[in-house]
């Protein structure tokens, strides 16, 4: 069967590797497989990676994430056919979170968008890129042209320290506030840096040739307030702020209301529409949409993850997409998918987990707040 | 007394015809941070292989199979307060249940602490 053929081959496609992959194994990385890539899941535990997060500062490395530009005479008006951000009245050197929708507006990924000066900028999640890649192709018109840069290395570095510890090689940076961003000279080599994270903490995300990666990391690391962390912690941490994951708590069956990210859907694409799926995706907002993306505290210690059905009384009435302990907190949270009618702030639930009832209560996120360094409202 | 290792990581240390079972020092620094421990009540029968107590680290959940078939004399209730004994003694304090064995000769199919450490060495 040529369908079995396909998949047998694409079980043997090994894993690629980071650029550092060498260097996380040396620093004590323990690689495990995700997203097409080997990459490090901890270091020295999970537990004790977050809450240095926490206090101290990060270095999360998140090569595996697609940066993409775009180029071409309206990029920005070409984008929005896909995605209901307003890209158009993005300034030069700000970011933006998208999604980008199929034609009934499921989310096919979340991204972030940057103008810059010549083109726009894309980090989209590494385990979508190449599904991303071709269905923009397929989308855009040929005008606009699409290059996937996978000669640089991406790391996030994250926590209340992380601009003073980043400043300590750049002073620069501190100019910048929450979802801006800007190039930067290190050691004869441009960064791309722009204030965002994924961790609820204030941070930054820096774009690094592949060959100069290795210096600007070991520099950072030297700094007494940084320590590489996995994988592992970035999924507590991104919990703990109440972001969602893609393929967990949306996937191309999930619209932008379901998951509760109607922040991203822009005043003037609200009035306009004219991206994909926003008949769907506008009448949910005016209407209301069948299920939503909400936080469960969980009654107990036991965890409840990914997968468990939620129930009211007898009634099944959803899903869990993301769970686990919160180290912050020291009790376990979770995100899940719920019929609307049940997706109050306070409504009791239960959810199944190995056929053990475990209380849980729908809750406002984040669990954990954020503590971005934001610009006064102008 | 008597101690065996599965290659489940578990371990069981007998004395007499009762059997104190824990997971290895391998297996908690394999699972990480744990943050649950169920343990079996008193009282409740397992065969040999049977699902007998839940392990939660903050990356994942794993079941514990029951490495000798017999009756629960004691769970260790410490563990629903203190997870992380698991973690920092996990061949000690860190136990998770005694059971007073059904089967004597299912011991024979256990490993001795010498074929545990280089069955781990060969992973």
């Amino acid at each position: 069967m040529p369908t079995d053929h396909i998949a047998e081959l694409l079980e043997r496609i090994p894993d690629k590797l980071l650029p550092l992959d060498r260097w996380h194994r040396a620093h004590g990385g323990r690689m495990v497989s995700f997203a097409g890539y080997q990459m490090p899941v901890q270091y020295e535990g999970v537990m004790a990676e977050h809450l240095w997060t926490r206090e101290h500062a990060g270095l999360f490395d998140v090569s595996h994430m697609g940066q993409t530009v775009l180029t071409g005479e309206t990029p920005d008006r070409a984008l929005e056919a896909v995605v209901p951000g307003d890209i158009q009245a993005l300034k030069e050197n700000r970011l933006r979170y998208t999604l980008l929708l199929n034609e009934t507006g499921g989310i096919l990924d979340d991204l972030m968008v940057t103008r810059r000066a010549r083109d726009l900028y894309l980090v989209v999640n590494g385990a979508t890129k190449y599904d991303d890649l071709a269905y923009l192709r397929e989308t855009l018109p040929d005008e606009v042209v699409i290059t996937l840069l996978d000669e640089r290395a991406l790391f996030a570095l994250q926590g209340p320290k992380a601009a003073a510890a980043l400043a300590s090689l750049i002073p620069e940076v501190t100019d910048l506030y929450f979802m801006q961003a800007g190039a930067f000279v290190f050691e004869g080599t441009q960064l791309w840096i722009s204030r965002s994270g994924y961790t609820g903490e204030d941070g930054f995300e820096i774009s690094v040739d592949v060959d100069h990666a290795e210096a600007l990391v070991d520099r950072l690391c030297a700094h007494e307030s940084v320590k590489p962390i996995g994988l592992g912690a970035r999924d507590s941490l991104r919990l703990e702020a109440g972001l969602p994951l893609y393929g967990h708590d949306m996937n191309d069956e999930v619209t932008p209301v379901e998951a509760d990210l109607g922040f991203a859907i822009s005043k003037r694409r609200r009035i306009e529409g004219g991206f994909a799926g926003a008949d769907r995706v506008l009448g949910e907002l005016n209407g209301g949409a069948a299920r939503k993306r909400v936080g469960l505290m969980v009654e107990g210690r036991q965890p409840v993850r990914e997968g468990a059905e939620i129930f009211a009384g007898d009634i099944p009435v959803g899903i869990v997409t993301s769970g686990g302990f919160a180290p912050s907190l020291g009790v376990p949270v979770a995100m899940g998918l719920v019929a609307s009618r049940h997706a109050a702030n306070g409504t009791q639930l239960h959810a199944d987990v190995r056929g053990k009832r475990i209380a849980v209560t729908v809750a406002a996120m984040p669990f954990v707040s954020h503590r971005y360094r934001r610009a006064s409202v102008t | 007394m008597n101690r065996y290792f599965t290659e489940e990581h578990e371990w069981v240390e007998v004395e007499g015809n009762t059997a104190t079972v824990g997971i290895t020092d391998y297996a908690q620094e394999q699972l990480g941070d744990v943050v649950f421990v169920d343990v079996p009540a008193e009282g409740k029968q397992f065969d040999k292989g049977d699902e007998a107590a839940v392990v939660e680290s903050v990356k994942a959940a794993s079941d514990v199979f029951c490495p000798v078939s017999g009756t629960i004399v004691e769970g260790n209730d410490v563990l629903a307060d203190e997870p992380a004994l698991v973690n920092t003694d996990p061949e000690g304090d860190g136990w998770f249940f005694k059971l007073e064995l059904s089967d004597m000769s299912e011991l024979d199919g256990l490993m001795d602490e010498a074929a545990y450490k280089q069955f781990v060495a060969g992973l």
